[in-house]
């Protein structure tokens, strides 16, 4: 949807279901260069909270550093940002989820950012299940520092400069799926609706939702032999379903076959659909996923689509049994125990 | 028959010698993960429990099973608790280590040790006891397997004997120390009473050393640093902590996770904090930041190591201007180091920890009573000053047993600094997060989660203006950092301020911190008792330094400046705070050997650069 459009006799601009425009989810003015991947997933991050009803001031925007990293800048101005240290991200949404339970974390990153350098606080996030969407803006480069190759560059791609990648990739979804993350997926910046779809899934699911999203890089990773250009990712895109979303707060009855359309449903009562393009794909089985990804690999296919899901599972909140509510404005007399504990404690130690 | 073996040798012990009472330190040498930390506390115990002051040091290898570890217990009048230098009563236990320990020994000692060892051919200026251990855990302890750990609890009934211990103190300290566990408790006890009846029977009692009651530890408390320091932080209503486990640290964490199961679980039932094991230090200060950020009250422990490894995060955090408490319970580097010994290594790495400018409050406790008080401190100034706080302890205090007064509950109401709220924001429209509204250096913050629509601001380590708002502008970096300093500057005024004790008319100034306290203290007595030196002597408490700081050494002609480490680190932060013309006033008594810091120590360095 568009990001302007006015109603035609609407009494005001159109609003989302806590009373917010589209304009109360902008951004800053983005200072990446014009075509960039990223200003697209940004776009869609906007559409998906204004169209989740997200309150801005609950969401959180921790992110790393890079050009992914960059862009929480601009989109949803009216939330808290916290642009950290490179590749350790991860430990700075943890840190504030477990301050504060209430907030919606979307935390961003990128290739560099996470497969490199973040690799280690990349595989514990996912292990903990913490209720946090982490997306990886993905473009196989290192843009920031000029083009260089990042761990998820394919094998046999090539720079600019004529150098080729003769390492494997890192397949961050793989290793989400198997450490333990519980809604995974990948998809293409250029692909509106499935983007949308799995970014609206994952404001409703309740556990760690890794998302990786190729984002080509037309400065330093969109010519001839590179995997990461618009050009490859359209000839070779591989989608795994049609990724639909029905909203719980929107009592739409839609009708699906059963046998061709799998449905989730999450946490919150939404509901993902997705439609197989894959006859036996079961995006609960981790085994199956992890061997499509490598097939996916084998073939040179880029392969999209949500790849994992289970909703039912505890997050790290509930299995830490923390308080209701937010841990940082508990009041003293939750947080300061009694002379009276003191005492005794003074009277054990003497 | 063991008593043939104690047959007067030279000079040591022999009748009409003086009587030596509640003033000792005793040497157990044993094998770690033998059992011995048991026997170790109930001996402590009992001496307490008698009414002398007493202090417990474990110096142990970083091992779990199979190599020597000793534990020394002073036992003082006075109430000198740091180490003493010289042994007086070795209970040497270990065949590995018996022979040099006995060898080290200073004349006139005594060595209580295990029969087959036959140490009293080593040296005929000693006061040997041999005691038939396998003999004794025998008879009282059928059960095989479990000899290698009762017999342990032998010599503390010998000692008892040796040193006049009361028995019944023994036996209250064993309750205490197995608690529920009334079958090892009856178990233990019997190996203690099979020692001291041994002893009494076979033993004759030549040492000057005795043990008698005294009422200096009545409603006193025994502890270690970091369990104080976990109970503190507990009170400082602290929410969240992260940890990576790190020798000498981990205990301030799990002792942590003990109290805050029991004390913090709020009216539903649930915890009223998070305590989350990270993946290494690196997560750990992460999450203490992502917390103190989102507005918890946020922790992590560590040691050198850890500190390294936390370096830019710090910066970050400096930068960003986000509130969080470090403990760095300080071992010995550089690098690995001896990961189970002592020393005051990271002062000036800390104060300076991160890359460009950077410089971070640091909070010196002595005793496990600080460890408790300068926790709701630590907190209160990381969340007024919107930054790291570092409480600089060490292994020897948080690991050691230490008694003290019980610890007074905090009187200071938690300050959670300037946070602007919905109301606020209402009344005011807005803020600019770094913006210098009172002329203190200090900004006012939002926390993630305030339903306003100007509540937000952008977090970010790369330059920035008041707003917050991404800049490369010479004049926005040059007076953001400007405003650093002066929120640094302020600090001043509110840091714990420094413990100053007079001598008499004293031409020369002593500076100490942390645990080097307790030798300075009684090294102070030794310099007036033995050369009449008087000395003024200033405990610093936190960096950076109070006004009193300059105005002491002003005061004084020299000044020396006491560091358990090899480069005089925190005479070289005064350095660099002070005076160019004053600076040359420091001298230093570096003292880096992983052992506590002994009074005699610095006596002896005092006295050679005083010239006597």
């Amino acid at each position: 949807m568009s990001t302007t459009t006015v109603e035609p006799g609407a009494a005001g601009p159109k609003t989302n279901r806590i009373g917010l425009t589209v304009m109360d989810y902008k951004g800053g003015k983005t200072t990446l260069c014009a075509g960039c991947g990223h200003n697209a997933i940004s776009e869609r991050i906007i559409e998906a909270m204004y169209e989740m009803g997200v309150q801005p001031e609950l969401l959180i925007k921790p992110s790393g550093i890079g050009c992914s990293s960059k862009t929480p800048a601009y989109f949803v101005s009216r939330s808290h940002s916290f642009n950290a240290v490179h590749g350790r991200m991860p430990s700075v949404a943890t840190g504030a989820m477990l301050a504060n339970r209430k907030l919606v974390c979307i935390g961003v990153s990128g290739d560099g950012d996470t497969a490199s350098i973040g690799i280690g606080q990349f595989v514990h996030l996912m292990r903990r299940n913490l209720p946090i969407i982490y997306i990886i803006e993905d473009n196989g480069v290192y843009g920031l520092t000029k083009g260089q190759f990042s761990a998820t560059a394919d094998l046999g791609s090539k720079l600019k400069t004529g150098v080729v990648n003769d390492l494997p990739p890192i397949d961050t979804c793989a290793l989400a799926i198997q450490l333990g993350a519980t809604l995974v997926g990948r998809s293409f910046s250029g692909d509106k609706r499935q983007l949308s779809a799995m970014l609206k899934a994952a404001i409703a699911h309740k556990g760690t939702v890794m998302l990786d999203v190729v984002s080509p890089c037309v400065t330093f990773n969109d010519h001839e032999g590179s995997t990461k250009s618009y050009k490859y990712v359209k000839e070779h895109e591989e989608t795994l379903q049609d990724v639909s979303f029905v909203p719980h707060f929107e009592d739409i009855a839609v009708e699906y076959d059963p046998g061709s359309t799998v449905e989730v449903t999450m946490h919150d009562g939404s509901r993902l659909h997705l439609r197989k393009l894959e006859e036996d794909y079961d995006p609960t089985d981790k085994i199956r996923a992890i061997t499509r990804l490598t097939e996916a690999h084998d073939k040179g296919e880029v392969l999209t689509g949500v790849f994992y899901v289970n909703p039912e599972a505890p997050n790290f909140l509930d299995m830490l049994n923390v308080v209701d509510q937010p841990l940082a404005t508990l009041p003293e007399s939750l947080t300061r125990p009694s002379k009276e504990v003191l005492d005794a404690v003074m009277e054990e130690l003497r | 028959m063991a008593t043939t073996d104690v047959t007067p040798r030279g000079s040591a012990g022999g009748v009409g010698q003086k009587r030596i009472v509640n003033d000792m330190s005793i040497q157990v040498a044993t094998v770690n993960g033998s059992g011995s930390q048991s026997s170790n506390t109930v001996l402590l115990r009992s001496i307490f429990q008698m009414g002398v002051p007493v202090s417990g040091k474990n110096m142990f290898p970083s091992n779990i099973a199979g190599l020597p570890t000793w534990y020394t217990i002073r036992a003082n009048k006075h109430g000198y608790i740091g180490r003493k230098k010289e042994i007086d009563f070795l209970v040497a236990m270990n065949p590995e280590t018996a022979q040099e320990d006995t060898m080290s020994l200073a004349a006139g000692a005594s060595v209580l040790y295990d029969e087959p060892l036959a140490l009293h051919k080593l040296r005929d200026d000693l006061i040997f006891y041999a005691v038939p251990y396998d003999k004794l855990v025998a008879a009282v302890c059928p059960e095989a397997k479990l000899r290698k750990l009762v017999k342990n609890m032998v010599y503390v009934g010998v000692v008892a004997s040796l040193l006049t211990i009361d028995m019944a103190e023994v036996e209250k300290a064993i309750r205490k120390q197995f608690a529920k566990k009334v079958k090892a408790a009856n178990l233990n006890l019997a190996a203690a009473q099979a020692g001291f009846d041994y002893a009494k029977a076979n033993l004759q009692k030549r040492g000057a050393f005795y043990i008698e009651r005294m009422n200096a530890t009545a409603g006193k408390i025994i502890i270690d640093g970091n369990s104080a320091a976990a109970l503190g932080c507990m009170f400082a209503g602290c929410t969240v902590v992260t940890w990576y486990p790190i020798t000498p640290s981990s205990s301030l964490v799990e002792t942590m996770i003990e109290y805050m199961k029991e004390y913090r679980i709020g009216p539903d039932g649930k915890a009223t904090f998070a305590i989350v094991q990270a993946e290494d230090e690196l997560a750990a200060i992460g999450m203490v930041i992502g917390a103190g950020w989102a507005g918890a009250r946020s922790m992590t422990a560590t040691a050198g190591p850890g500190i390294s490894l936390m370096s830019e995060f710090a910066g970050l955090a400096y930068y960003v201007e986000v509130p969080g408490v470090i403990w760095d319970i300080q071992r010995v580097g550089p690098s690995t180091g001896l990961p189970t010994r002592t020393s005051q290594g990271d002062i000036l790495s800390t104060a300076f920890l991160s890359h460009g400018d950077t410089k971070h409050i640091m909070l010196f406790p002595c005793s496990v009573t600080e460890c408790f008080s300068m926790a709701p401190e630590a907190f209160n100034l990381a969340e007024q000053f919107q930054t790291l706080v570092f409480v600089m302890s060490d292994l020897d205090l948080g690991m050691n047993n230490w008694m003290s007064d019980p610890f007074e509950y905090p009187t200071t109401p938690i300050n959670r600094g300037k946070v602007l709220g919905k109301e606020d924001l209402d009344r005011l429209g807005g803020f600019a997060r770094y913006k210098d509204v009172d002329g203190d250096g200090i900004g006012y913050r939002t926390l993630p989660g305030t339903i306003h629509p100007a509540a937000a601001y952008f977090a970010r380590g790369s330059g920035h203006n008041e707003r917050a708002q991404y800049s490369e502008r010479a004049d926005d970096f040059e007076n953001n950092m400007e405003r650093l300093n002066r929120k640094f500057e302020t600090a001043r005024s509110f840091v714990p301020r420094p413990e100053i004790t007079k001598g008499n008319n004293a031409k020369i100034g002593i500076i100490g911190y942390g645990t080097s306290h307790w030798g300075i203290t009684e090294s102070r007595d030794q310099l007036r008792d033995e050369y009449t030196i008087e000395t003024d002597y200033l405990r610093l408490r936190a960096y950076p330094f109070t006004r009193e700081v300059h105005e002491f050494i002003e005061q004084h002609d020299r000044i020396y400046v006491v560091d358990q480490n090899r480069d005089a680190q925190m005479l070289t932060l005064l350095r660099l705070d002070l005076k160019p013309e004053l600076t040359t006033r420091l001298r230093s008594i570096a003292h880096i050997t992983g052992l506590p810091l002994d009074a005699r120590s610095i006596t002896d360095e005092l006295t050679s650069m005083e010239g006597k």
